[in-house]
């Protein structure tokens, strides 16, 4: 288990790690198209650089009070190092919650389709099913092999089930973020599922089942488990086709990847090494927004 | 091109959802008028690398749907909206249990 960082002593255990990634082995020319795509979400902003239509480097950071700023800053993480500034950008596009908050951006475009061509770009045209929980919704998005959003559901009920929840229960439980996914699935049995996913009444809920004597990853399995029931139920309204896949931060949480792939009886498409050197799903929003840059910027020059 | 978008959720007390066929929907906006709680607005799209204007539930009222329609009696398929528009784009699923 990492050391979870600490400031003024208390511990933060909701804190997820903030990073920058230059894809090894790439680099860029001055003629070459570069395009970039700024993902403003409700917990995290991601920007990413393309050359050309390939995947160049990217930056994550939390999403800060002020959209604007937490755009500028994660495109500038995107671009460290790299050599590049933005006035080398051809085309950027805004994306995401805060999307019509990207200063620097020439076009805002709806997450949704992002996403979808974020997807297709990462795993490919077998992708048919796209659920991306994000810090505090979850979107269930069907699309085709170019990566073209066919139907989805954009929005449920809360903020219940997603990301921010999640903060909530590693900050209840005294667990860092990046570990809940694998406690959860520490449990001999699964044990039912909380009764409701709304974040407020969950934590009222689990802090009953702690004083009964559940364990904590009794806790955790039971609350991931009522999350993925629900992102279940929302891809069964716009349709289940595989391959399935998952994007956003909560890809990253193997309890909640796991339990969905138990509950829909589908395997999701692997998720990439974006550890070492593969392509961060996380990031697929601000991929996509890169790709459709480069599309905007090409059909420019056409006419 | 086809693209549906579906608006609403699913609770204990059963499903409620609006269904905007954007392909069909030309952006004319008269469901948009017809609506008696002002749910409904005209939002741009990006399909195929234009920008549509189709119509969608607003932020507000996506997360209390059952509320805001169930005035209109949506369980007829009935409602105001889904009279207004001639293309047939909207239409409501409503079961409550």
């Amino acid at each position: 288990m990492k050391e979870p960082s600490t400031v003024e002593n208390a511990v933060e255990f909701w804190r997820w790690q903030e990073y920058q990634r230059i894809m090894p082995g790439k680099s860029w020319k001055s003629k070459d198209l570069i395009t970039a795509g700024v993902d403003v979400g409700s917990v995290g902003s991601k920007a990413a650089i393309m050359v050309n239509g390939e995947a160049y480097s990217w930056g994550i950071i939390r999403t800060g009070s002020n959209s604007p700023e937490s755009a500028t800053k994660a495109l500038d993480y995107a671009l460290k190092g790299t050599g590049l500034k933005i006035s080398d950008l051809k085309y950027i596009v805004g994306t995401g919650y805060g999307r019509v908050n990207v200063p620097m951006a020439n076009k805002a475009i709806t997450e949704i389709a992002c996403h979808a061509k974020g997807a297709n770009y990462i795993w490919g045209p077998s992708v048919r099913t796209v659920l991306d929980v994000g810090g505090q919704d979850i979107k269930a998005i069907r699309i085709d092999e170019t990566g073209r959003v066919v139907s989805f559901l954009m929005n449920d009920k809360c903020a219940a089930g997603t990301g921010r929840g999640m903060e909530v229960f590693a900050d209840l439980l005294k667990i860092p973020i990046e570990d809940i996914g694998g406690i959860s699935l520490k449990v001999d049995q699964e044990p039912p599922p909380v009764s409701c996913t709304c974040v407020a009444f969950a934590k009222t809920e689990a802090m009953g089942l702690l004083r009964k004597g559940w364990s904590k990853e009794k806790v955790l399995a039971a609350y991931t488990r009522a999350m993925a029931v629900r992102m279940a139920n929302l891809i069964n309204r716009v349709g289940l086709e595989k391959e399935l896949v998952i994007t956003g931060g909560q890809s990253k949480n193997i309890g909640i990847v796991s339990r969905i792939e138990v509950v829909l009886g589908v395997k999701c498409l692997p998720m990439p090494n974006w550890r070492d050197n593969g392509l961060d799903p996380m990031v697929a929003g601000a991929l996509g927004a890169a790709l459709f840059g480069k599309a905007l910027y090409e059909k420019a020059q056409k006419s | 091109m086809l693209m549906i978008t579906h608006y609403g959720y699913t609770d204990g007390s059963g499903e409620y959802y609006i269904t905007i066929d954007t392909d069909k929907c030309n952006g004319c906006g008269k469901c948009v008028k017809q609506c008696p709680q002002s749910a409904l607005q005209l939002e741009t799209m990006f399909i195929d690398l234009e920008d549509k204007t189709a119509a969608s539930i607003t932020e507000e009222h996506r997360k209390k749907i059952k509320y805001t329609c169930s005035s209109c009696k949506p369980e007829s398929n009935q409602s105001p909206c889904v009279l207004a528009c001639e293309l047939k784009a909207i239409k409501c699923t409503w079961k409550s249990q």
